[in-house]
């Protein structure tokens, strides 16, 4: 492969990488540090994208949209997290399991919705750097690609400084590695975990509206992130933001080297990425990033 | 005795064959159709132009002396549904009559059951399903019959154009990898060489890297076999990337890029690309703009493709035809309507049809457009004639062919 094809594929990958961050950040705090098995999670992220395209065609930047979208959303987790809390987890040792079932219920009837809402279309949204690129020499990159990137990287630098700086991020960490001790100091460890539900579904809002911007939407979508994010988040040590942007980069870099090679077969592309993880798994039990 | 009249005889008589008719009830005409999924668009247009067609016959008396209904389920675009629906519909509803989904990926598991019990089947739009299969009483709607009628004038206007070289992108599935075989053989019978060969996931969600692998290749001709979602990808990807200025023509069997809302969202970035459809405004078919007419007040209604030029059209034929073999033979015997269908030519709105011995057209209309003048944001636009110039079939053209790529673009 010419050293120029090379490069870009690596570039891209690592564009489409912090993509994949983005859209597993939210499960990363979810799943990796509250044992939430939310395979709901994309499909939440999917309406924060329907949600965007309904504030752009008012008028809003689509990252604009993300961002206003973020404090309802936040609410919604804390009812989401709010009612799996009463209706399982409370109730004893097989709210995982009972839990699985539980979201992906939730992920169907949010397939439903959108569709009677919506209707099967593929929605997409507008903006002065979505269909654009930036040219250095022949090399091309798509601007809503480089939009993705940046925001991926200062929600991940956010949400890090966030987890280990203040009161509520430390706690919530707590939450995760020992909740028995963390209710002997006298916090509330539902409460605890009901914000940070809060904080994975505000993100999630986010990453839909960068699901957006990458490419158009349609009411199914979510399937095809299951697998995907679940990997990230795993791949990068259950909890870790840093992981999670090393793990999506993984996965990116292979999936688009992959795809860019003229004689390796586009159609391994995922097949490459989850073998990786294994690999990776293999030699890391706990993750990239995981302790 | 008393004796009754003749007349009365005969009034008795009429009350008793309508009574035994109205027994009967309605002929069932069963099917799934996508109605969400990747085909659901499609599939939601192509069911309203099949209801307006059982409305139709409906309003002339219905046929044999009975009303149609039509049974539909939604298949999600979900081929391992299909063969548990058609089950139901003919064990559980007791379905006269079938039409199979739209889409060949859909209609490829149903196969073996009908074959097995022995039952016509109207196809929907679907590709070479009844290659291996071989059923004798299968009748495809589409305008196709073999892979190369669906690309033939695609690599035709390429070589027109004095391209040598050939770069083909093609969605890994059953449906895309059958269309794109029969244009790689086509392109090695006509001496092209291919420069660039790749099959996508259909997971892929970015092309950039996939698009910059062609613009590597350098090209000059290059055929991409696509699913709806993947189809904007590839052409969001193509404006933001490029193909490169050696590519003379580019496209050929992207679908998607037939149906209303994802042409009305792409807009002027569909300029210049070269794709199959199966009707254009300015093919002057009888009767069809009479049902186009009636079909947009409808699609409005129903909120579904508002221009419905692909499938619409096509699935109001499927009914035109059960009709004409109906009314022929008298019979909703399976036999009888297939052996009907094989020998006869049917009168449709997508004009007349003949059926070769594999059950699909004995003579393909696959029609190669290339988009012009295309604006942003206007859906009606696409009414008028002049926005999709046909190239091919050489007795429906509108137009030459503009390159080189770049140029058709407006770049």
């Amino acid at each position: 492969m010419p050293l120029d094809l090379l490069l870009e594929g690596i570039l891209f990958g690592i564009l489409l990488g912090c993509f994949y961050a983005a859209v597993s950040m939210g499960l990363s705090v979810s799943f990796g540090l509250l044992d939430v098995p939310h395979v709901a999670h994309p499909a939440v992220m999917v309406v924060g994208s329907y949600c965007t395209f309904l504030l752009s065609r008012m008028g809003l930047d689509p990252i604009v949209a993300g961002l206003v979208l973020m404090p309802p959303f936040f609410l919604l987790g804390m009812l989401m997290y709010r009612f799996y809390y009463e209706a399982f987890e409370k109730r004893g040792t097989e709210a995982g399991v009972r839990g699985i079932a539980f979201f992906f219920g939730v992920a169907l009837i949010i397939e439903v919705g959108l569709i009677v809402s919506f209707g099967v279309d593929q929605r997409m949204v507008e903006a002065s750097y979505i269909g654009s690129s930036l040219r250095f020499g022949d090399i091309r990159i798509p601007q809503r690609t480089l939009v993705v990137f940046g925001v991926a990287i200062a929600m991940s630098v956010l949400l890090t400084l966030y987890m280990s700086k203040t009161f509520t991020g430390r706690a919530i960490k707590a939450v995760a590695q020992d909740e028995p001790a963390l209710r002997l100091m006298g916090a509330n460890p539902v409460r605890i975990k009901q914000w940070a539900f809060g904080i994975a579904t505000a993100v999630a809002a986010l990453a839909g509206a960068m699901l957006i911007i990458i490419g158009p939407v349609d009411p199914n979508m979510d399937r095809i992130y299951i697998g995907r994010t679940f990997a990230v988040v795993v791949l990068a040590g259950l909890g870790s933001m840093t992981g999670t942007i090393f793990a999506g980069l993984i996965l990116g870099i292979s999936e688009s080297l992959v795809l860019i090679h003229p004689d390796l077969g586009a159609s391994w592309a995922p097949a490459v990425s989850f073998a990786l993880l294994l690999l990776v798994l293999g030699i890391r039990p706990q993750g990239l990033f995981g302790r | 005795m008393k004796r009754f009249s003749p007349l009365f005889s005969l009034l008795v008589g009429l009350l008793f064959s309508a009574a035994a008719l109205a027994q009967q009830g309605p002929i069932k005409i069963g099917m799934s159709m996508p109605q969400t999924g990747g085909l659901g668009a499609g599939g939601q247009s192509a069911l309203l132009a099949l209801r307006m067609w059982v409305e139709d016959v409906n309003a002339k008396g219905g046929l044999l002396g009975r009303k149609v209904e039509l049974i539909a389920y939604d298949d999600q675009t979900n081929p391992a549904n299909t063969p548990g629906i058609y089950t139901k519909l003919l064990d559980i509803d007791k379905v006269d009559l079938l039409i199979a989904p739209y889409g060949t990926v859909p209609t490829a598991p149903i196969m073996p059951l009908v074959k097995q019990r022995g039952l016509l089947l109207m196809g929907n739009f679907s590709f070479g399903v009844n290659n291996v299969v071989k059923h004798d009483m299968w009748f495809n709607n589409a305008p196709w019959n073999t892979a190369a009628s669906w690309s033939d004038g695609f690599i035709q206007a390429g070589q027109k154009l004095g391209g040598k070289t050939i770069a083909f992108l093609a969605a890994d599935n059953d449906f895309a990898q059958n269309l794109a075989n029969g244009a790689r053989e086509l392109a090695k019978k006509a001496g092209l060489q291919t420069v660039y060969n790749q099959n996508y996931p259909p997971t892929t969600q970015d092309f950039s890297s996939l698009v910059r692998g062609i613009r590597a290749a350098k090209p000059d001709i290059v055929f991409v076999m696509s699913y709806p979602p993947d189809s904007v990808a590839i052409v969001r990807a193509v404006n933001e990337i490029g193909v490169g200025d050696s590519v003379k023509i580019f496209g050929g069997g992207m679908v998607g890029l037939q149906f209303t809302p994802i042409m009305t969202n792409l807009g002027s970035s569909l300029n210049g690309i070269v794709n199959y459809n199966s009707f254009v405004p300015g093919i002057k078919y009888p009767g069809i703009d009479d049902f186009l007419k009636r079909y947009a007040v409808k699609a409005a209604e129903a909120k579904v493709d508002p221009l419905g030029f692909y499938l619409p059209p096509f699935n109001y034929a499927i009914g035109q035809m059960y009709e004409q073999a109906i009314n022929a033979t008298k019979s909703l015997d399976h036999k009888r309507l297939a052996d009907y269908l094989r020998k006869n030519e049917m009168q449709t709105i997508v004009g007349p049809i003949r059926y070769g011995p594999d059950g699909e057209w004995a003579n393909a209309r696959v029609v190669q457009a290339q988009f012009r003048g295309v604006t942003d944001k206007n859906t009606d636009q696409f009414r008028e004639v002049g926005k999709q110039i046909v190239l091919y079939p050489p007795q429906y053209k509108t137009g030459d062919v503009i390159a080189p790529f770049e140029k058709a673009r407006g770049k």
